[in-house]
Formats: structure tokens, C-alpha cells, sequence
């Protein structure tokens, strides 16, 4: 049972990919580690961070897509789940200081001697211990998914309704942690990280090592979300996505599919804000900021909605735009990427991976018809069939077959 | 006669803003049965089907399905999973799905997230699928998307679809519409195929249609019972002639 879930996912498309990010786990460190600095071959440390980054960036967009691209829920609030994985991430590399804080107390982290707390608050326990820490990072965004979804799906809210509760829950979020009484370090957050499991946060090495882990977690992600989409489960959530309430009257609780992947979701983006903080080395109450979680809409939107890898695509391309522009010229950012996602809205619906599948079915439809021309396509049927025509010639797919395919089509 | 009925309606009540779209409703269907329901529009008929299978919530009334089973308290789905399967006034299939996989989606079978999530088609199900498609006369056109069909073709996936269901009472709303005479008359026959081991409620303005099904016809207007009989009996009741011409 497992195994055809897995082996599900495998195909050209999903073997390119992984191809592809093999070759960047395995070069990316290698040049950093291997290859000596004058050559030109050489990988900055800084340049491996600022990738491992956007692997984590690309994970989050891939958690997006799922939900919003397959099961047509806008999520305006993602960052909220990153940001809660990154802080369950922060509370293990702050118990992880000891007493090498400038206050040096062996079990309070800086910011809670700094507020006269004379104790470690109870949910910090556990966080010196990395399995614990590493489960809260899937549990605590998982939980809080669940419960949000519970209500919401229940309830029936959908379409702009519930992606304008989804960003009041981020905006919720926000305000709560900017409190120093809650115990996350307020508006300064969690920082000045040592080690994490017991490796110098700074080496080199140890930022390899991250940036393999941002790989190895995009890529196991994307397996298991390929897995899903190509089930019948996957089925289902089109299904939603494009007649929700029409897949109701075929008995599918459609509550409990959009449960399913919600949490699932969100479960990915902590797992994304988890690798996110040590290699940034800050977690603060900004990564719950509205705008962050419409960013990643942006990436998945540009990439290509519905199709997973363009979700990758969308997040590593707009972050390096985002890194170039910041540095050459930060003031026009902001406009270029409204404009960038105007543009897409009105040139490319369907993201860049989205219109090259489109070509490339047109491509093999125009193969298919001169196929037929040549007299080797076997005759084309007629729209409609009689009764007695032979089953078994499988007609060429029109031009149309994948354009206006998603269209949301309410019942009655 | 509500122990012994498949779907049994009494007093049933639905207002829309003080409109009373349907107003003290009362129908029964007999196990195995056929009926037609025809009626001008605006006479409650999609209201009926919606109030049937949960879409609709009624102010009054009865609804019990198999004789001991209440409707009004279940959902779309319970009632999808209960037996009933509807097939919409416009047709709603999966557009970006291909006609097999919309009738994959259809077939009984656990509903489930985690029942799909491990699914993996069996040789049995494959070949109901190649069966139903046979029947609604789709099969070369199984790969393709169900957005390129004609309309005609997409009345005859969702009927196809609500076999796959296997509901015990099919809920069939208007599916001559936008046919052809002789899509029309296939569409018919199809029906009747159906009826032969389902119960059938077919809502239909055609009255060649409703003519060729030979059922027993029930005539809505102003969401109650107007006349119920055979065809020529209520054609011959003035009251129904008064509100088919006097609109
Ligand atoms: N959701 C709704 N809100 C308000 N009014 C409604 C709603 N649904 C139906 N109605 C009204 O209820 C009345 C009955 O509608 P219904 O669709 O049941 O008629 P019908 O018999 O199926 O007609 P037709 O033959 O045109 O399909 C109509 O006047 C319609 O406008
Ligand atoms: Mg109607």
C-alpha cells in the first residue's frame, strides 16, 4: 500500500526534478567545501545561505500550492505557520546558548533574565531537546491548522472569506508575539544563535549541512505532495477546488478533505520555518507580517498555480529578483513585484510552468494532426459516437484539451 | 404508506425571502418506481430535488427515505451515501478531469481522505467504468477532458456518473434539455434501461419525452400537487391545462 503511494509519484516529469535537485544538493556544498577560494568554481558561504534560503522559501511555496492550486483554498496566511515552525525552531537554539548569553544563566534565555523572570516558562520545556523540538515544529503549526480548519471548513467559509481570516489570523499572530509577556522574546524575537546539535552554527560546514537539509525536505515534500496529487484523493481535491459543492452530492465530505491537506500544509511550512531560522539566524514577530504570506501567493502564482515544481520555480525566481533588486535598487522592490504579479495575472494566468505545458500539448496535438494527415493517426472520430464504434482507438486530443480546463464551475 | 414508500414527502414547506417556492408538498414513491414530474417554470421542481438531498433546508414538513431514514436532518453527503443520487438542470461535471476519472470519482466506493489517499483502482473497477462508458456511449472519448464535451454529452456523463453512484433512487432533473430529437429519444431509452433496477424521478418540460417513458406523471405548480396520473389523465384535467396556457 505504501509502496504504490510512493511509487506513485514517479514520473518524467517528477524524475527531472529530482535530478535537477540532486545535482544542486550535492554541488552547492561541494563547491563551498571542496573547492578552493580562488577558484572560480567556488561557492561563497554567504551565496550557500542565501540559497538555502530560498529552498526554504521554495518548501513554503510548495505548501501554498497544495492547498491553494489543488483544493482552491486561498491561503493568506502561510507565513503564520513558517513563522510558528521557525519559533519552535528559535526555542531550541536559544535553550541551546546555556550559559554562553551575555547574562550566562544556564537555563533562562536573555531576553526572560532581561525581564526579571525568575523561571523558564512551562512551554519552553522540552526545547532543550532537539527530537522535542523538532516534533513542535510539525505539532504546534499542525494543531493550530487543524483548529482553524475545523471551524472554518465546517462552517463553509470559503473564497474570500476565508482567505480574509486566514490574514486575520497571521495579523492575530503578529500582535500576540510582539508582547514581551508572552515569552517569545517580543518585538526582538529569538536570536544570537550558538549551535544547533551540538555543530557550530557559523562553520561552513554547518551551513552545508542546512542547505542540504532545505533540499532534502523540499524534495521529500514534493514527493509526498506528488504522491497526493496523482491519488484519487488528489482527484478529490480538484474536484473541490473546481465544483465544491457539486463533489457534496457525491458523498465526499468535502470538510474532511480540505482538513486533510490544510494541516498537511501547514506541517510543511513549519517545517520550512524551522530550516529557515538557523540559517538566517533570527526569528522575530515580522515573519507573521500580512504581506509575507501574500508574497508567497505571488511566487506560486508566477511559478505556475496546480503544478508543484512551478511553485519551486516561482519562490527560488522572484527571491533572487527580490535579492538583486534590494541590493541595486531597493526603493522600486515593492513596485516591481506588484507589477510583476499584474503582469502575470494578465499575460500568464496560469504562471510560467502552467503556459509551457500549454505549449508543449499544443506542440504534440500539431505532431498528432499531421500524424493523422500522413494517414498514420487512424481516422478521427466523430464528436458524437454511435453506438457500435470500436472502443479501442483512443481519439487524438484537441487543441482545447488542457486550455479552459479550470474553470470553477459552481453546481446549478 | 411512509413504511412501505422509498422517498415519502408530507407538508413540505420551503419560503425564499416569503416566496413559498414549495407549500405543503406531499409526494411518495413506491420502491422500484418511475415518475415524472413535469410543471411550468417556477413550480418548486428543482426546489423539490434540493430540499430531497439536503442542498435546501425546509421550513415544514416529512421527508423519509426508505421508509425509516429522515432526510431533513442529514447533509449533502450522508444523503449522496444514503442512496440518493441527483443529477443537476445544468450539467456539472468535473471540467478538468477526464470523462474516466469523473466516473472514477463517482463509483461506490469509501468516501474517505484516507480511503482515496490509498486507493488503487481494481480490475473490477475498471471495467464498470469501461461498462458505464459503453452505456452512455463515451468510451473513445474517455481520455479526454470533460470541458471538451458537447452538451449532450455532459447530461449523458452525469446520468453515467449516478449510475456509477449505484444510489437506489436517482434523482434526475431535466435531462433532455439542450438535446437533439434523437439524443432525446436515446435519452429516453436510457432511462428506461435505468429504471429497470433503480427508482427513478425524472423532472422534464419535453412532454414527447415524458410521453415516451410511460410512467406514472405528477404535475407541480406553485410548490404543491397539482394533478398526478397518467400522462393523458392529467392532460385531460383542466386545471392543468389552465396553468401550462395561461402563462
Ligand atoms: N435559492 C433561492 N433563492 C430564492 N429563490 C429561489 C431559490 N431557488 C429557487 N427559487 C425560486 O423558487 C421558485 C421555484 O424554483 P425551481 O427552481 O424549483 O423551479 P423549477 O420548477 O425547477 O423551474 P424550472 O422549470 O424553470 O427549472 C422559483 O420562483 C425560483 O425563483
Ligand atoms: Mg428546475
Amino acid at each position: 500500500m505504501m509502496t504504490s503511494f510512493l511509487f506513485r509519484a514517479m514520473d518524467a516529469r517528477a524524475g527531472v526534478f529530482l535530478a535537477i535537485m540532486a545535482a544542486v544538493i550535492i554541488l552547492v556544498p561541494a563547491g563551498n567545501l571542496l573547492v578552493p577560494h580562488g577558484s572560480p568554481f567556488h561557492v561563497p558561504t554567504y551565496a550557500v545561505t542565501l540559497m538555502g534560503k530560498y529552498l526554504t522559501y521554495a518548501l513554503l511555496a510548495l505548501a501554498v500550492d497544495l492547498v491553494w492550486g489543488y483544493c482552491g483554498i486561498l491561503s493568506l496566511g502561510h507565513a503564520a505557520f513558517f513563522a510558528l515552525g521557525g519559533y519552535a525552531m528559535g526555542m531550541y537554539l536559544m535553550r541551546q546558548i546555556g550559559t554562553r548569553g551575555v547574562y550566562g544563566d544556564p537555563t533562562l534565555p536573555d531576553f526572560m533574565v532581561f525581564l526579571n523572570w525568575q523561571e523558564l516558562p512551562w512551554y519552553w520545556y522540552g526545547f532543550d531537546m532537539f527530537w522535542f523540538a523538532a516534533l513542535m515544529v510539525l505539532l504546534v503549526p499542525g494543531l493550530i491548522a487543524f483548529v482553524f480548519g475545523w471551524f472554518a471548513f465546517r462552517s463553509r467559509v470559503t473564497g474570500v472569506y476565508l482567505s480574509i481570516i486566514t490574514q486575520a489570523l497571521t495579523y492575530a499572530l503578529l500582535l500576540a508575539f510582539f508582547r514581551n509577556d508572552m515569552g517569545f522574546g517580543g518585538n526582538n524575537g529569538l536570536t544570537d544563535f550558538k549551535d544547533i546539535l551540538g555543530f557550530d552554527i557559523q562553520a561552513d560546514t554547518t551551513r552545508a549541512g542546512l542547505f542540504a537539509a532545505s533540499g532534502l525536505a523540499l524534495v521529500l515534500s514534493y514527493m509526498i505532495c506528488r504522491s497526493i496529487t496523482r491519488s484519487k484523493l488528489g482527484k478529490v481535491l480538484v474536484a473541490v477546488r473546481d465544483a465544491e459543492s457539486r463533489i457534496r452530492f457525491l458523498g465526499y465530505r468535502v470538510e474532511h478533505y480540505k482538513l486533510f491537506v490544510w494541516t498537511l500544509s501547514a506541517m510543511m511550512a513549519g517545517v520550512a520555518g524551522a530550516l529557515y531560522v538557523p540559517q538566517v539566524g533570527i526569528i522575530n514577530p515580522g515573519e507573521f507580517a500580512p504581506a509575507n504570506s501574500i508574497e508567497v501567493v505571488i511566487w506560486v502564482a508566477v511559478g505556475g498555480r496546480g503544478t508543484l515544481v512551478g511553485a519551486v520555480l516561482g519562490a527560488v525566481l522572484v527571491n533572487f529578483a527580490k535579492t538583486w533588486f534590494t541590493a541595486a535598487l531597493p526603493e522600486i522592490w515593492l513596485f516591481a513585484l506588484g507589477g510583476l504579479f499584474v503582469f502575470v495575472t494578465l499575460f500568464l494566468p496560469k504562471g510560467i510552468l502552467g503556459t509551457l505545458n500549454d505549449g508543449w500539448s499544443a506542440l504534440r496535438q500539431r505532431r498528432n494532426s499531421s500524424g493523422q494527415e500522413d494517414g498514420t493517426g487512424g481516422p478521427r472520430p466523430q464528436a458524437k459516437q454511435s453506438e457500435d464504434a470500436p472502443a479501442s482507438t483512443p481519439p487524438p486530443v484537441p487543441a482545447m484539451s488542457r486550455a479552459g480546463a479550470s474553470h470553477p464551475q459552481p453546481a446549478e | 404508506m411512509k413504511a412501505t414508500s422509498l422517498l415519502y414527502l408530507d407538508g413540505v414547506s420551503v419560503t425564499f425571502d416569503g416566496f413559498k417556492a414549495l407549500n405543503e408538498l406531499s409526494l411518495t414513491i413506491a420502491p422500484g418506481e418511475m415518475r415524472a414530474i413535469i410543471g411550468p417554470n417556477g413550480a418548486g421542481k428543482t426546489t423539490m430535488m434540493d430540499v430531497i438531498t439536503g442542498k435546501t433546508k425546509p421550513d415544514r414538513g416529512e421527508i423519509y427515505f426508505d421508509g425509516a431514514i429522515d432526510l431533513t436532518g442529514e447533509d449533502e453527503a450522508s444523503i449522496a451515501e444514503i442512496g440518493i443520487g441527483r443529477k443537476f438542470q445544468k450539467p456539472t461535471v468535473f471540467e478538468s478531469h477526464t470523462v474516466r476519472d469523473n466516473l472514477e470519482l463517482a463509483l461506490k466506493a469509501p468516501r474517505g481522505p484516507f480511503a482515496t489517499l490509498f486507493h488503487v483502482i481494481s480490475g473490477r473497477e475498471t471495467k464498470r467504468i469501461d461498462d458505464l462508458l459503453g452505456l452512455i456511449r463515451l468510451s473513445d472519448r474517455k481520455h479526454e477532458l470533460a470541458a471538451n464535451l458537447s452538451h449532450g454529452q455532459k447530461q449523458w456523463l452525469e446520468i453515467g456518473m449516478l449510475l456509477a453512484q449505484d444510489p437506489k433512487l436517482l434523482l434526475v432533473d431535466e435531462p433532455a434539455a439542450g438535446m437533439t430529437d434523437a439524443e432525446t429519444a436515446e435519452t429516453a431509452e436510457l432511462l428506461k434501461d435505468i429504471a429497470q433496477d433503480h427508482s427513478v424521478v425524472v423532472v422534464e418540460h419535453d412532454m414527447e419525452f415524458v410521453r415516451s417513458l410511460g410512467v406514472r406523471v405528477t404535475v407541480l405548480h406553485e410548490g404543491s400537487v397539482l394533478a398526478e396520473g397518467s400522462l393523458d389523465h392529467v392532460s385531460a384535467n383542466e386545471r392543468v391545462v389552465e396553468v401550462y396556457l395561461g402563462r
